[in-house]
């Protein structure tokens, strides 16, 4: 037998050598995670350099056209490709002149370009950007400054003019906010009076004509403020000779790409950065932030968690500590484990039939009559959603707390216990905070599971725009009934249901990297706590 | 088979007859007295009166009868299997977390069945203390280890709490040595320290009774002979069994011996008596190392 092993060609030999160490299988295990790492960094980097370019300021190029002459960014290039000749994409802007913001032209017919210096990009509160020139600032029909001085003027003049506009949006937003609801508030304590009640009645129209009156002022103010704001216009001309006169309080950011060096480009840079992470969105979505979906995304998970870790860890503590091994417990564990495969969309068409409009519906009876039809409770709104997310994910929380609680030893069960402790004093003090690493695991992968599910929420509580958060400085502060703004949803929205999709694509992008980042943060938050966890622990490897 | 359930007859003489070479004489380290008089005239403490214990069918305690008294230290020995920490175990019910056992015949603690129904489980483990093979400390501070079975019992006061852990540390001979880092954690301290937390801990909530189980397999010689210390220490306030493997520990350390071989009590006695004229051929060659 020796014989023949050694008679053996050498080349056969050694790879008999080779698959015996097992190096194949360290080769072969790491090629698969440098394949994985490479395709989570090709996506991740992907939908960076996609998305994070996009606030770069780039150059406005005029050429002239059979048609005309054209100033824009260019935004595409295409190659010849058969009969279709080159082509190269604009981005021409002035929807409310052209009717698109984009155009395509055939570079043979594209004549000589260049790059004016007084070429304008203007952001507008409304119908997208305006690209172009300014021909002048008046105020009251009297014309400030025209021509170069124009633009100066003009920015001149930003800061003053924006401010008057936030004033307005505060007013607007909080102050009338508070006194609709009030009056709303007034509206249905009338209804509920008795019809006899003639004192209640008249102090109800005292406190509701006070109420008018302020509104009244309230008007007034912001008629003021609304005229004063008028007052400052701009005029914008385009390449081909049309005007635009445009408040200047209507103009988020003048920008001039050809005359800006690299450190102001720098700055407009981080600014429109600063403005879509922080900034509410404007014109359906596709400009403007989305701060509302961030803060709706971490709100929903936070309340997720809060939700699903007891629900998770009490059906856990049931079944290995309390129940008895037999075929139910074996049955309900089974169970629980297929929760976790079920579509997502079916936990929402749950939520959406129990939450919704059982809970919500007799909530709403209870608490809420005197408002039906309209309904509370009985509307998608983020504690539904939330709850619905919980439900999706504990099954992650409970085998993971399975897990960590079988691995506490027993060893340390029997000490507390030989030392007079009941079991739950044992499971309290001992059990729970040995496994609250691996509660924390579970935690984490139930988080990064529910940050990221769209297709429940769609049913139980997300919007395209909601008109208010659910945290917000109003009494009673936490508005779980309140519908919200979610990434994912966002993605979807903005990305497929936009009229102007081509425009806000590069905002798909830059949610969609939001996204990962929101959940990636939500992660590390998590793993910070398991460490200092373990920290407390001792260092103990249970 | 001699009759291994009766204790022998108290021998107030401390002649030992023929000192072979295995006499407790020898074992006996320098300066500790021999089994004192009290220690047979003592009242019995836990009383085993016909145990038989089953893990599902099999049995591992056949007919076991017992007396541990009172201020004594008793040593259970015998071959690996023999059912020594089956035994100790029954004694304060911790064998109750195992599923499928089943006791019958009867333990008195002070006179109290353990095993009546009804009886208050938790309660008589607070009065026996237990001290395991391996040490166990909670990953807690050093502090907390000690008062876990005082704050369980629901004891609040920091005072009380801060004197017991003196008092139990300075019992287990671990004052000096940890007095400076008691909100340290458990686990960053030596394997015999450890197990003197864990009798500590043990100490701490007054109980009757020290069961230990082999408490100084693990420890090296010197950790070894602290823990004897302790234990000879311990005895005037504490009855304590302990189980151990060690033939030279059993004799210093104990005043009565019992020694079991697959789940029946073969012999038990005095000390002295097992070890040096044993009335049993097999407990002479367990003892001398024929076998097990
Ligand atoms: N949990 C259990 N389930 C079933 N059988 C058990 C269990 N624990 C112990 N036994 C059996 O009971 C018998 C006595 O075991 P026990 O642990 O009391 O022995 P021991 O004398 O302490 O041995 P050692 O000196 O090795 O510790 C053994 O045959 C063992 O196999
Ligand atoms: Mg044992």
């Amino acid at each position: 037998m020796a014989r023949n092993g050694t008679s053996l060609p050498s080349g056969l030999q050694r790879g008999r050598e080779f698959l015996r160490r097992g190096s194949a299988f360290v080769w072969l295990s790491a090629a698969a995670l440098a394949l994985s790492l490479l395709m989570i960094t090709g996506l991740v980097g992907f939908i960076a350099v996609k998305g994070l370019g996009f606030f770069w300021p780039r150059a406005l190029v005029q050429a002239t056209t059979p048609e005309g002459p054209l100033l824009g960014e260019i935004s595409a290039r295409e190659a010849a490709l058969g009969e279709e000749p080159a082509k190269v994409q604009f981005r021409v802007a002035n929807r409310d002149l052209y009717g698109q913001d984009f155009r395509w032209i055939k570079v043979a017919e594209l004549g000589a370009q260049q790059r004016p210096a007084d070429a304008v990009l203007v952001e507008r509160l409304e119908n997208g950007a305006f690209i172009g020139f300014v021909a002048s600032v008046s105020e009251n029909g009297r014309v400030l400054a025209s021509g170069d001085a124009a633009f100066e003027e003009a920015l001149g003049r930003l800061p003053e003019a924006q401010s008057l506009q936030g004033d307005i949006r505060t007013i607007e937003k909080d102050e009338v906010g508070t006194l609709n609801r009030r009056l709303e508030d007034l509206r249905l304590r009338r209804r509920g009076l008795a019809p006899a009640d003639a004192t209640a009645l008249a102090r109800l129209e005292a406190e509701e004509k006070a109420l008018r009156v302020r509104y009244e002022a309230l008007q007034t103010r912001l008629d003021g403020l609304r005229a004063k704001s008028a007052e400052l216009q701009i005029i914008l001309r385009t390449v081909d000779g049309q005007t635009k006169e445009i408040p200047l309080s209507a103009v988020v950011r003048l920008v001039a790409p050809n005359r800006t060096g690299i450190l102001g480009k720098a700055g407009i840079y981080a600014a429109r950065l600063w403005e879509f992470v922080s900034g509410d969105p404007r014109e359906s979505n596709t400009e403007g932030g989305i701060f509302p979906a961030i803060f709706g995304t971490v709100l929903m998970v936070l309340i997720m968690s809060l939700m699903v870790v007891p629900l998770g860890v009490v059906t856990a503590l049931f079944l290995r500590e309390y129940a008895r091994d037999g075929w139910l417990v074996r049955s309900v564990r089974v169970a629980v484990n297929n929760l976790a495969g079920v579509p997502s969309i079916v936990f929402g068409v749950f939520g959406l039939g129990f939450f919704v409009y059982t809970m919500g519906g007799a909530i709403d009876q209870a608490f809420f009559a005197d408002r039906l039809p309209t309904p509370t409770y009985g509307t998608g709104g983020i504690l539904w959603a939330s709850l619905t997310l919980a439900l999706l994910t504990v099954p992650v929380v409970v085998v993971a707390t399975e897990e960590a609680l079988s691995s506490v030893p027993r060893s340390l069960r029997e000490a507390s216990l030989a030392l007079g402790a009941t079991k739950w004093q044992t499971i309290w003090k001992v059990v729970l905070p040995g496994a609250a690493p691996g509660i924390l695991t579970g935690l984490i992968l139930a988080m990064a599971r529910g940050a990221g599910e769209v297709a429940p929420l769609m049913l139980t509580g997300v919007v395209k725009l909601a008109p208010a958060m659910p945290l917000d400085g109003q009494f009673p502060y936490f508005h779980f009934d309140r519908k919200f703004m979610h990434l994912g949803f966002h993605i979807y929205d903005v990305g497929f249901q936009s009229p102007n999709s081509e425009a806000a694509k590069p905002m798909v992008y830059m949610t969609a990297l939001l996204l990962l980042l929101v959940v990636v943060a939500l992660n590390l938050f998590a793993l910070r706590l398991r460490r200092r966890l373990r920290e407390r622990l001792g260092g103990s490897t249970f | 088979m001699p009759n291994p359930g009766a204790l022998m007859e108290p021998e107030l003489s401390r002649a030992i007859p023929e000192p072979g070479p295995q006499a407790a004489e020898a074992l006996r380290p320098r300066g500790l007295p021999l089994t004192d008089a009290a220690a047979i005239t003592a009242q019995p403490m836990l009383q085993v009166r016909n145990l038989d214990l089953y893990y599902g069918d099999k049995q591992a305690l056949h007919g076991v009868d017992l007396d541990v008294k009172e201020h004594t230290v008793m040593a259970f020995i015998g071959p690996s299997g023999c059912g020594k920490s089956t035994l100790l175990r029954a004694l304060n019910r911790m064998n109750d977390l195992i599923d499928g056992v089943r006791v019958q015949g009867s333990v008195l603690l002070a006179g109290q069945d353990l095993y009546a129904p009804g009886v208050d489980v938790i309660g008589l483990r607070k009065r026996m203390g237990m001290v395991f093979q391996k040490s166990n400390p909670f990953p807690k501070s050093i502090y907390e280890n000690v008062v876990y079975g005082l704050r369980i019992q629901g004891v609040r006061d920091r005072h009380a709490l801060d004197e017991a852990v003196e008092t139990s540390l300075k019992r287990a001979g671990l004052w000096d040595e940890v007095k400076d880092r008691l909100s340290e954690s458990a686990l960053g301290m030596s394997g015999g320290q450890q197990q003197r937390l864990c009798i500590a801990r043990a100490l701490a909530v007054k109980p009757e009774v020290l069961l230990m189980d082999e408490p100084c397999s693990a420890l090296d010689p010197i950790a070894t002979s602290r823990i004897e210390e302790l234990i000879f220490e311990l005895k005037k306030d504490y009855t304590i069994v302990i189980v151990t493997h060690n033939m030279q520990q059993a004799a210093r350390a104990s005043d009565y011996t019992a020694f079991f071989w697959l789940g029946k009590l073969i012999e038990v006695g005095l000390t002295e008596k097992v070890f040096t004229t044993p009335s049993e051929r097999m407990t002479e060659d367990y003892i001398t190392g024929r076998f097990g």
